[in-house]
């Protein structure tokens, strides 16, 4: 890989020890992919938030020890000095106002809170949501970012039209150090043109539509980009949300067009930017309630125990929605409902009265993490529910538990009932 | 009887290594899709679900899903349940990252499709140095 005479001298130690671990790991990883160069980036989102999971492997629960293997692959320990791009902190292991909700004990919180605080006097700042573009991050069309999350990373790329990978935490960490990630994959214009092409065939309207093709499409391309025809009505930001959490879950879709509403592309032309048109895949109703099938494939009780609201972290407006839904009635004594949501909109919810009338119904506003995350859920829970297909892939496997996914109406009734009575919109 | 073949393509991360084969065609999730525990698959609908790739040569089409990636397979080394070297076909950022941190032998680009000529238990011999894969069949 070609460096930059500025690289080069942090490669060879002339910044300090932590610079140069920094920019080896991004020299390594590079070559692996087979990057020609770096780029420049002043926008990182890492996960860099460790409890005890995490620490007990590092030989020292020392912050800028666990920081120097898990968010560099640094060979020892280096001292961490502050951050030099901007730097945002994703989705993390814990609510550090309800983590009593989570099960989690003091001496946890208590080195949870440390990390937060090693991070905040780095310079990164505590935004603690899977969905930054939500709260105040919101890259511009062409700006070289470095970030994790999928969901987000999708979500930026195709909706904004700005530019990244997806990272992990160790490339994110030594990007927030260095200002610097492989320019490669969707950095460069010509590799961000359509290469499958999906027709719907059927009215995708409801956030749960959206879920379903999201799903489906990730499945069927993999890591390609999509362009989809077909779609008749302008979706909106909980849509989109919905829609690439799925496909970067069912797959790893870092990118799509629809032609009319994405940054890139106005016309299936467009799309494939002089590329052969790919072959059409349909999406029709089979493709949907078989998909829908498979989503609620773990689950056969119908005896709900936690229903779970906001992934990716809820918008204002779901929140606000999740109220309007529960109005004069109370979650059942035998089931739990939990709405996530990103802190900086949780402190609005407060303001508005949804967290009041939230806790009145008996449901828990929660920010900074999810059951998937951090791996918690209410005690002896066997079946869960919730309106997010991203959710429900990962968090039976994770925790052992059988999902149902459907509407958000169809989840708050759960809540309220205790049982399962959706549809699948058959 | 045995029969050996020669593979030739690209190393990644260097070493040498040999061990029996775990060989599937679904691509893998790191975060959500493996427990490092044991270094088990434990995504529902994987052909590999609840089996381990500890100590296994891990031969696979390559990575989807979370970005957490690297992070679950850098755990899998610090636990001791990493695979001993992975072959695969599909590069991205995930896996490049992930082999990079796993610091195991890995070997991609390879002139034959490693998913068609290895099967699971057949051993298999890596020199990710010289990007070379030798592998004997069992059956």
């Amino acid at each position: 890989m070609r460096l930059t005479d500025d690289e080069r001298a942090m490669l060879d130690g002339a910044q300090g020890e932590a610079m140069q671990a920094a920019m080896d790991l991004l020299v390594r990883y590079g070559e692996v992919l087979g990057a020609e160069r770096l780029v420049d980036t002043d926008n990182v989102c890492g996960a860099n938030l460790f409890g005890s999971r995490h620490t007990m492997l590092c030989g020292s629960p020392e912050p800028d020890a666990v920081f120097s293997e898990l968010s560099l692959d640094a060979s020892s320990p280096v001292k961490v000095p502050p951050v030099r791009a901007q730097s945002y902190q994703l989705i993390g292991p814990m609510d550090t106002k309800r983590w009593d909700v989570q099960g989690v004990d003091e001496a946890e919180r208590d080195a949870i809170m440390q990390s937060e605080t090693f991070s905040a006097e780095h310079g990164i700042h505590l935004m603690n949501t899977c969905t930054p573009y939500q709260v105040g991050n919101v890259p511009v069309k062409g700006e070289h970012c470095a970030w994790m999350e999928s969901s987000a990373v999708v979500y930026v790329n195709s909706v904004l039209g700005a530019r990244t990978n997806v990272e992990g935490r160790e490339s994110t960490g030594a990007a927030m150090l260095t200002g610097k990630i492989p320019y490669w994959g969707l950095h460069l214009e010509a590799n961000r043109s359509a290469t499958h092409h999906v027709r719907v065939r059927r009215e995708i309207s409801s956030d749960r539509d959206w879920g379903v093709l999201g799903y489906w499409v990730g499945e069927q391309v993999q890591e390609g980009i999509p362009v989809l025809e077909g779609i008749t009505e302008v979706p909106n930001l909980v849509k989109l949300k919905h829609f690439g959490a799925a496909a970067a879950s069912s797959g790893g879709v870092e990118m799509y067009h629809i032609p009319g509403v994405t940054a890139e592309a106005r016309t299936v032309d467009e799309a494939y930017a002089g590329r052969a048109p790919a072959p059409v895949l349909e999406f029709g109703d089979d493709e949907y309630h078989a998909t829908y099938d498979q989503l609620c494939g773990t689950a056969r009780d119908r005896d709900v125990d936690l229903v779970m609201i906001g992934c990716p972290h809820a918008t204002l407006g779901q929140v606000r929605e999740v109220c309007r839904l529960l109005e004069g009635r109370r979650v059942h004594p035998d089931s739990a409902l939990w709405v996530f949501t990103p802190r900086a909109l949780r402190q609005v919810a407060e303001q508005n009265g949804y967290a009041r009338a939230l806790a009145d119904a008996g449901a828990v506003l929660m920010s900074d993490t999810c059951p998937a995350i951090g791996q918690f859920l209410p005690k002896g829970t066997r079946v869960i529910a919730t309106d997010s297909a991203k959710q429900v892939h990962y968090l039976p496997a994770i925790m052992n538990v059988q999902g149902w996914f459907g509407s958000l109406a169809e989840c708050v009734d759960a809540a309220t009932t205790g049982r399962w009575e959706g549809s699948g919109g058959r | 009887m045995t029969t050996t073949l020669q593979l030739t393509g690209r190393g990644l991360v260097g070493g040498v290594t040999e061990g029996e084969a775990l060989v599937t065609r679904d691509a893998i999730s790191g975060w959500g899709g493996v427990e490092p525990g044991q270094g088990r698959i434990i995504e529902s609908r994987h052909e590999l679900s609840g089996q381990s790739f500890a100590d296994k040569v891990l031969v696979f089409p390559g990575a989807k899903g979370s970005s957490g990636w690297s992070g679950m397979f850098h755990m899998t080394r610090l636990r001791s349940t990493a695979p001993r070297a992975m072959i695969f076909n599909v590069m991205s950022t995930k896996i490049a990252l992930g082999v990079v941190v796993t610091r195991v032998p890995a070997v991609t680009e390879l002139d034959q499709d490693p998913l068609e000529v290895i099967d699971s238990g057949d051993w298999v011999r890596v020199d990710a140095d010289r990007g070379l894969v030798v592998v004997d069949k069992t059956r």
